[in-house]
């Protein structure tokens, strides 16, 4: 089943008609997303590709389509806008792509999903997709994705594609390919998606790929040993770089720790989560542990 | 971004907070007619972008005017942390009778900003957090309402429980929390808020990280930036839009995305490499981000082969290596170039590299092993 949303969600894009937003828009219907709508003020009235109405605000396009989910690929400074917009008009699933938003913006959005019961994935994501259902909210390459029972979540974007393609290339094929995205304030954290998966019984095994800062891996880690039986391998990015230059220590003294890559590593193997050296392991790794 | 104390302490004076006057000197003669104009005693405080200033002996208190030429002179010119200290605060010494800690940071964990607040002020807040962590009061501020009142109280009596001093540490976090957010701050921080022996409340140390993604909203914050603060490669990387950090090794290395750029550093040292930076060139192939990201690693007299670890996934791999390919020919380039593409229309790209004297490399491990091959020779 994947997680999420399924071959029958009903999708709108915002800004579909934009640089990147049209590029996207025309990847995820080429693999047979079920985009029934686009939005772009003064654009309304418009069709998008021959087939997908534009309408001038996202109220309009759910009225018309039935919309339930939108993708956001609205700039940095309208992007919390589009966000609100969506939520106000009833997407019960926002998934914003937009790199580069002030980080208040996302702080002042939370609540106002949260009394509206609306998911968010992002800002500054790749979105996600689920191969068995033709699902592609966001920006991952098509190509390298195969329908299968493995689920993967991810802070970064092209280090999944890499693991993705490992996992394609051995024959696994994944349920849902999740990049919740790198920025300190996000909608869908890594424990969310756990939840998520926890709770979709098609998904038989999971690849956590995480990067230094904040605690999210040592918190899964807790989750993983505490309600998972599935096999999970996970994959930490960061070794090297060095202290201080993506994180300020204040940081840290809420987390309790430094975030680093060690301290991580030790959490996930404590609660038997095997962590690949290389991305090149992380797909041997979860052969050796998966008894099929 | 990093902003020095005596900026970070007009935002706050703009928000309300009290802040003792003060002026920059750059010399010991203009330190010393500052303490004139102030009155004596002064300190002397150096303005570098580095934490542990006091410490490392940047930061004087001067009763009189030798005092003031002789700490002036001393920490003008001082390395502190690899800073060199090129300004001065002169600022009136205050009487000191209490200390606290407030600082605000925007938390993952609750996706809100976050009040922290300690009774042990004027010492490192993150030697607190680990030797003595229930010393720092915590609490979350919900976006719709701000900092409430008897939230504040609420914190403010726990650090000090005479209400008339309790009554003032909690305006002066709700001034924090009106600062952090008219200057979209990432961190701001008192260490120390004091008493004055006359019971007078005052924030005589300021520090404010601002937000990056939300600066294209505070055009005036361009002035802040300290360009002789930042390192050289450093700032071409800001300014041409790239995200570079610079290490020590002999690798240089471009990759596309964050998360891949970080894994390629730590595949360089699994094999027993040092990478030469961070650099993540994004999604495009245009050539001329390539010849700019070029152009600052080549700037580093250390490296000694270049690696290219792309994951083409949409972006198209022969659109690429064309930009490669058109950018290592505008430029001369002396070490060897190991390129790594994989995605859409790899194989016509590798085809493309055929004809060059890039060395292609099928996969990040491949690449990684060439490169330092190449890096010993």
């Amino acid at each position: 089943m994947a997680i999420f949303c399924t071959r029958e969600t009903k999708i709108l894009i915002q800004g579909i008609t934009g640089r990147d937003g049209s590029f996207h828009a025309k990847s995820m219907l080429g693999y047979g997303t079920n985009i029934v709508a686009g939005v772009t003020p003064g654009r309304g009235g418009q069709t998008f590709e021959g087939k997908v109405p534009v309408f001038d605000t996202v109220r309009d396009a759910v009225a018309a389509t039935g919309a339930e989910a939108s993708v956001i690929f609205v700039p940095p400074a309208g992007a919390a806008g589009a966000v609100f917009e969506a939520a106000d008009a009833g997407c019960k699933l926002v998934v914003c792509i937009t790199e580069g938003v002030p980080t208040l913006d996302m702080v002042k959005v939370m609540p106002y999903l949260a009394e509206r019961g609306v998911r968010l994935v992002g800002p500054n994501c790749p979105g996600f997709i689920n191969p068995g259902q033709k699902a592609k909210l966001g920006i991952m390459p098509t190509n390298i994705v195969a329908p299968g029972p493995v689920g993967l979540i991810s802070r970064s974007g092209t280090l999944t594609y890499e693991v993705v393609d490992a996992l394609t290339r051995a024959g696994l094929g994944q349920t849902t390919c999740l990049g919740i995205g790198g920025d300190p304030v996000i909608g869908t954290n890594f424990m969310d998606a756990l939840q998520a998966f926890h709770a979709d019984p098609e998904t038989q095994a999971l690849v956590l790929i995480g990067e230094i800062g904040g605690d999210a891996e040592e918190r899964a880690a807790e989750f993983v040993k505490a309600n998972m039986k599935i096999p999970v391998v996970s994959f930490i990015a960061g070794r090297t770089a060095p202290p201080g230059k993506r994180m300020g220590h204040a940081g840290a003294i809420v987390s309790g720790g430094a975030g680093t890559a060690a301290e991580k590593k030790k959490a996930l193997e404590s609660a038997g989560i095997p962590v690949a050296d290389r991305p090149a392991d992380v797909v041997p790794l979860l052969q050796q542990i998966w008894k099929r | 971004m990093n902003i020095h104390e005596y900026q970070a302490k007009d935002i706050f004076r703009d928000a309300g907070l009290t802040v003792p006057p003060g002026g920059i000197a750059t010399t010991v003669e203009e330190a010393l007619s500052l303490a004139r104009a102030h009155g004596l005693p002064v300190m002397v405080k150096s303005q570098v972008l580095a934490g542990g200033r006091g410490k490392a002996g940047g930061v004087k208190f001067c009763k009189t005017e030798d005092d003031v030429r002789t700490h002036a002179g001393n920490i003008l010119g001082m390395d502190i942390k690899g800073h060199t200290v090129r300004k001065v605060l002169v600022t009136p010494a205050e009487t000191i009778a209490a200390e606290f800690y407030l600082g605000m940071l925007v938390d993952r964990a609750s996706r809100r900003v976050l009040l922290m607040a300690s009774a042990e002020g004027g010492v490192e807040i993150e030697k607190v957090a680990v030797e003595k962590p229930e010393a720092i009061l915590k609490h979350a501020i919900d976006p719709r309402y701000g900092l409430l009142d008897h939230e504040a109280m609420a914190v403010a009596l726990r650090l000090d429980p005479d209400v008339k001093r309790a009554r003032q540490l909690a305006d002066a976090m709700q001034k924090l929390y009106k600062a952090f957010l008219a200057a979209d701050a990432s961190l701001a921080e008192i260490n120390p808020f004091i008493f004055t022996d006359q019971g007078a409340g005052k924030a005589i140390d300021a520090k404010i990280n601002l937000d990056d993604n939300a600066l294209f909203r505070h055009p005036g914050y361009a002035a802040l930036r300290d360009l002789d603060e930042e390192n050289p490669s450093e700032r071409m990387a800001r300014e041409a839009d790239l995200s570079f950090v610079k290490l020590d090794g002999n690798v240089g290395c471009l990759v596309n995305g964050a998360g891949l750029a970080m894994a390629t550093m730590d595949l360089v040292q699994y094999y027993g490499g040092r990478p030469a930076n961070f650099l993540d060139i994004g999604g495009s192939s245009n050539p001329d981000k390539v010849v700019n990201a070029l152009r600052i690693i080549l700037g580093d007299p250390n490296v000694e082969v270049i690696l290219f670890n792309i994951f083409g996934g949409i972006t198209r791999c022969d659109d690429v290596a064309r930009g490669i390919i058109a950018a290592t020919e505008r430029m001369e380039i002396k070490v060897p170039i190991v390129v790594r593409l994989t995605g859409t229309n790899e194989a016509e790209a590798r085809e493309l590299l055929k004809k060059t004297d890039l060395v292609p490399a099928a996969t990040m491990d491949e690449a990684v092993q060439k490169a330092l091959e190449l890096a010993g020779k």
